[in-house]
């Protein structure tokens, strides 16, 4: 019934007709003197449909067909994309006016970039797939490119729509192989063609390429070139968005594919996600060592925590997919503190993002300092904080799937991580006497840095509830 | 008689001269926006095949997305190296280098 699969989308229809909406006020009315405003409006949208979605019922519903899927797994991914792109928005205003990038089109492209990743969370078809994830590729290209003045801004755009159009014509190549073998695209016809864990050759081609096309946009390991690039060369705060919101979607739409359509095949999957798993945790954690940017840096970073979280996937298992997704919770909340701090600094006025510059910030604003150590620490994955708990319940998935040597892997990758975060904290403590940053003033960064750190230390306790919401997600994506 | 296998054949081989397209070319930035476009027709010819193949419509309605979505693909992208062509005055692939990976 047309009425039923309406209700079942409206979250994503409000969202879509407001950013419409504000479009069209926006151009017939002040342009970017509206944008302030637009901005703020759109952070409480986005906040408003998170906890509406969050607190909309329970249980699994389908519509169109069987095109899109409202489950407890896609309210759980919903909740953190639609939250997590509330707060960069709210975190980019300071920046963004002091640059001059106060421009309407921001905030309306992160809201479309949103609605295309609830529909990727949520796709239970190959189409539906297709759709969101270029509705959020397409909006990310944009906002990529938004300093249109600026070489590093463009050319980081630029980098990212040649790369992304690349992997997406990967993904689609897949998805007409796994169409013309399935003879469907719905992925509950898909799986009942893979039954008894027979796959037809072409259908294993299908899920490679639609694997190698996902692994791009999570910027797992051997698809990962353009992430440094593009986290360097694009405004701060389009980068704090690019490292939360589109990674937990991508991550959703991964399993969702994984079990959903190939849940019947996980032998044959499981080993490339492994080999994605391993490749990016070492490259993560490798290749940031000579970074003195500390955009780059959390680029690579941000590799590397996909290779955990990836670990979790690559279990096959209920409680490996529990694992990615609290990994994927906390990964979000450690990186929207992270750059609450790197959109605070500046010199001058300026923005710099060189680690040099944090020569001993700790004399400077000790606060900031204590919980900017905090949150890299639990980056790190140092016990007691919360990044630590989300690690070891992948490394855990691991082991009790029988994937020891990827556990072990996991753990010597962490360890050599561990040592840039850890010379970060070095610099603010104990480095040479320099040029000091300036005072930051913006309430809102102050809040979000010392909120995200506080939540790293007191959610030791029980990780406010956040395993019993992902383990139900788990449950009905894994049957 | 032309079977499916030729036209699988046919869209395989369009899709990885789009590929090196992308990796091999090294003077225009425009090559590489018509490689992406040839990786996305030849999916297509893989869909419409499939489709008839099938006797299933549900793979040329397929179509009909990415040809949209690959209209949209294509202004964006000729929009961004616009905006950079501005900026750096060249589009040439080499030139693409301001930051290194």
């Amino acid at each position: 019934m047309i009425s039923s699969d309406i209700s079942t989308v409206l979250p994503e229809i409000v969202l879509a007709v407001f950013a419409m909406g504000a479009l069209m006020f926006a151009v017939y009315t002040g342009k970017d003197k509206t944008a302030p405003m637009i901005l703020w409006l759109t952070a409480m949208v986005l906040a408003g449909i998170g906890i509406w979605v969050a607190i909309s019922g329970n249980g699994s519903r389908v519509a169109f067909g069987g095109a899109f899927v409202d489950d407890a797994f896609s309210r759980y991914a919903k909740v953190i994309i639609l939250l997590s792109a509330s707060a960069i928005l709210l975190m980019s205003q300071d920046y963004m006016t002091k640059r001059g990038l106060m421009l309407f089109e921001f905030p309306i492209l992160v809201a479309l970039a949103v609605v295309g990743m609830m529909m990727m969370v949520s796709a239970g078809d190959l189409m539906a797939l297709y759709m969101g994830l270029e509705l959020q590729s397409l909006s990310l290209y944009v906002v990529a490119a938004l300093r249109r003045d600026s070489v590093k801004s463009t050319e980081a755009g630029l980098k990212y729509f040649v790369l992304g159009a690349l992997s997406s014509g990967l993904l689609l190549y897949g998805a007409s192989l796994t169409y013309g073998f399935a003879g469907t695209t719905l992925f509950s016809g898909i799986i009942t063609t893979v039954e008894a864990g027979h796959v037809p050759l072409g259908m294993l081609f299908g899920l490679v390429f639609i694997a190698a096309g996902l692994a791009f946009k999570v910027s797992a390991a051997p698809f990962h070139m353009w992430t440094p690039d593009v986290y360097e060369g694009s405004p701060t705060p389009v980068t704090a968005f690019f490292a939360t919101a589109p990674k937990i979607a991508a991550m959703g739409l991964f399993a969702r594919v994984l079990y959903d359509a190939f849940g019947n095949a996980v032998a044959d999957w499981s080993q490339i996600l492994a080999f994605l798993s391993v490749a990016s945790m070492f490259l993560g954690a490798v290749a940031a060592i000579g970074q003195r940017n500390i955009k780059r840096l959390m680029a690579y970073s941000s590799i590397a925590h996909m290779g955990f979280a990836l670990m979790g996937l690559a279990s096959g298992t209920v409680f490996g997919v529990q694992a990615m997704l609290v990994y994927m919770a906390i990964y979000v909340t450690m990186n929207i503190g992270t750059f609450a701090f790197i959109l605070s600094m500046e010199k001058d006025g300026q923005p710099v993002t060189d680690i040099d510059s944090l020569n001993m910030y700790s004399k400077h604003d000790p606060l900031r300092a204590v919980a900017m150590m905090v949150l890299l620490f639990s980056l790190a994955g140092v016990p007691p904080l919360v990044g630590f708990f989300g690690k070891y319940y992948v490394l855990l998935a691991a082991v009790q799937a029988g994937m020891s040597w990827l556990a072990i892997a996991g753990v010597v990758a962490s360890v050599i991580g561990a040592f840039y975060y850890l010379r970060i904290v070095y610099f603010m403590y104990f480095g040479e006497e320099g040029d000091m940053l300036d005072k930051a003033k913006s309430p809102i960064l102050w809040g979000f840095l010392m909120a995200s750190a506080a939540i790293m230390v007191v959610g030791v306790v029980n990780l406010f509830g956040i395993e019993g919401f992902a383990a139900a997600a788990a449950e009905t994506l894994v049957r | 008689m032309i079977g499916i296998e030729h036209y699988l054949a046919v869209a395989a081989a369009l899709f990885v001269i789009g590929i090196f397209g992308i990796f091999l070319n090294r003077k225009n930035v425009i090559v590489i926006l018509m490689s992406v476009e040839l990786m996305l027709l030849a999916v297509n010819i893989n869909l419409v095949a499939f489709s008839a193949h099938l006797g299933d419509l549900v793979g040329q309605v397929f179509t009909m997305f990415v040809l949209t979505v690959a209209a949209a693909e294509a202004a964006i992208g000729l929009a961004i190296l616009v905006c950079f062509f501005r900026n750096r005055g060249t589009i040439a692939v080499e030139d693409v280098n301001v930051m290194k990976g």
